[in-house]
């Protein structure tokens, strides 16, 4: 249902995430039973208000807003959305776009920091392993002291691999992520 | 089912281990081989999608052409995020030839869409109907709550052998080891899921909310599939007991766990010995 008027947003939107932005009544379901709505700046529902809207203010307040970077991905507006649409998967489009464009704000950092970290990881050898991951991410976040205390504990309990593991078509996997990198949209 | 495709994922190696053991374990023990997809590759988590939509396709669909090219139609994937990237991309690409050509080329590998996936309720649920429930010999008598999470639970058309509202599809595996289930308000609230280090705040907030309701419940301990859910609710349990935000320590068990004790396993060859909570006091001979 593509139609002439759309802006570019709601194209894009339509496209990768199967979503048509103009279908949200603004119900406020998506807020109401979201975990991690309580922490962030702006609520699901005000993310779909401002992707109908698509204008220059409307996408440099998305694009800078923390909630897009604590969706924890639970899937919960999507399952009771009466519309049947997916604001996390609109939120995962948005992202996208920020994260390319550099435009990631302060307090979010650590999270994207962390996904950085971890993609890192599998780019390298194919699958993630804890312990180069946080070394990444410490590396990334800066945060050095945050559950330093953990890693013995783990070890401890024979909960992490000493030796690393890279899987034989880690050369494949490296090529699908350049490929990614490559891609021009969003 | 004799023999079954297994894809236990980068959890399973490290931090979730005890789910790697537990399964296996209890494999054996029903008498199915698990043929693990040779050289899977991370299928992406909440990274992948977080940050480039593609990726987060392409990964999942290397796995799906391994299995397919290693005679592997149908795989388990004990790790919740695991399965339901798995199967959701299947789901996807069954959807849109667009999408299964544009694949092809990003991972030059061809993929036809013949992999089932199955997450490890259906998989217990399997064993038990192809006879490990006469195994079941030691019956445990605890109080569990069942835990799906979010990724046992939600995902239209990933999870489609329970009410996402309401899920039951651990209840019989429970029962069948002896236990009660009994009703509680938690069973798909989120734990805060891959915030464990980069938003740590919010995993102790959500996962407290689930402990607390286990305990109103009156539980013995907590039952789970999902690695990162175990972590959250076992090892930041750690953290909330040294700040005083929960009155006592309540055990976390994988499902898979549970049913290798009352088969008469031993706890640490299921893992048991390697949780931060303990739960000596649960059976005899717990670690």
């Amino acid at each position: 249902m593509s139609s002439s008027r759309e802006h570019p947003l709601a194209q894009a939107v339509r496209e990768e995430a199967g979503v048509v932005l103009s279908e949200c009544y603004q119900c406020g379901k998506c807020t109401a039973g979201c975990p991690m709505a309580r922490y962030m700046d702006i609520s699901p529902n005000q993310v779909m208000r401002l992707a109908q809207a698509g204008d220059g203010d409307a996408m440099e307040r998305l694009l800078s807003c923390e909630a897009l970077w604590y969706c924890a991905g639970c899937l919960t507006c999507a399952q009771r959305c009466p519309r049947k649409l997916d604001p996390a998967a609109v939120m995962d489009v948005l992202r996208e776009m920020a994260h390319r464009r550099g435009k990631v704000p302060a307090a979010a950092r650590k999270v994207r920091a962390f996904h950085e970290a971890f993609l890192a990881a599998v780019e390298f050898g194919g699958r993630m392993e804890e312990i180069p991951l946080v070394l990444r991410y410490k590396l990334k976040s800066l945060d050095l002291l945050g559950d330093a205390g953990l890693a013995p504990l783990m070890l401890a309990r024979r909960k992490l691999p000493l030796l690393p593991h890279a899987i034989r078509g880690r050369g494949e996997v490296r090529r699908i992520f350049e490929k990614c990198r490559k891609r021009t949209r969003p | 089912m004799k023999t079954l495709g297994y894809y236990p994922g980068c959890s399973l190696r490290g931090g979730g281990i005890e789910l790697d053991l537990s399964v296996r374990a209890l494999a054996r023990a029903a008498g199915v081989e698990l043929r693990e997809i040779e050289d899977w590759n991370c299928c992406g988590a909440s990274a992948a999608h977080s940050l480039d939509h593609a990726l987060a396709v392409a990964l999942p669909y290397r796995v799906l052409a391994l299995a397919e090219s290693q005679g592997l139609s149908e795989v388990l994937a004990p790790c919740a995020a695991c399965f339901s990237r798995l199967k959701g991309t299947g789901v996807r690409l069954s959807r849109s030839p667009e999408l299964s050509r544009r694949m092809h080329e990003l991972v030059e590998r061809p993929y036809r869409g013949s992999v089932s996936i199955l997450n490890i309720n259906e998989f217990v649920a399997a064993l038990l109907a192809g006879g490990l429930s006469e195994k079941l010999t030691r019956k445990l008598g605890l109080k569990a709550v069942a835990y799906y999470g979010c990724l046992l639970s939600r995902g239209q058309d990933i999870v489609t052998n329970d009410d996402a509202e309401d899920p039951k599809g651990m209840e019989a595996a429970i029962r069948a080891a002896g236990c009660e289930v009994l009703p509680w308000n938690s069973s798909n609230e989120c734990c805060g899921g891959g915030f464990s280090m980069s938003k740590t705040g919010s995993v102790l907030d959500l996962s407290q909310a689930v402990l607390d309701e286990a305990r109103a419940a009156g539980a013995d301990l907590v039952v789970t599939g999902c690695p990162m859910c175990h972590s959250n609710l076992d090892m930041r349990q750690l953290e909330l007991l040294k700040r005083r935000r929960i009155p006592g320590a309540m055990p976390i068990l994988y499902l898979s766990e549970l049913l290798g004790l009352a088969a008469g396993l031993e706890p640490a060859a299921l893992g048991l010995d390697r949780h931060f909570i303990g739960s000596r006091g649960l059976v005899r001979g717990g670690a």
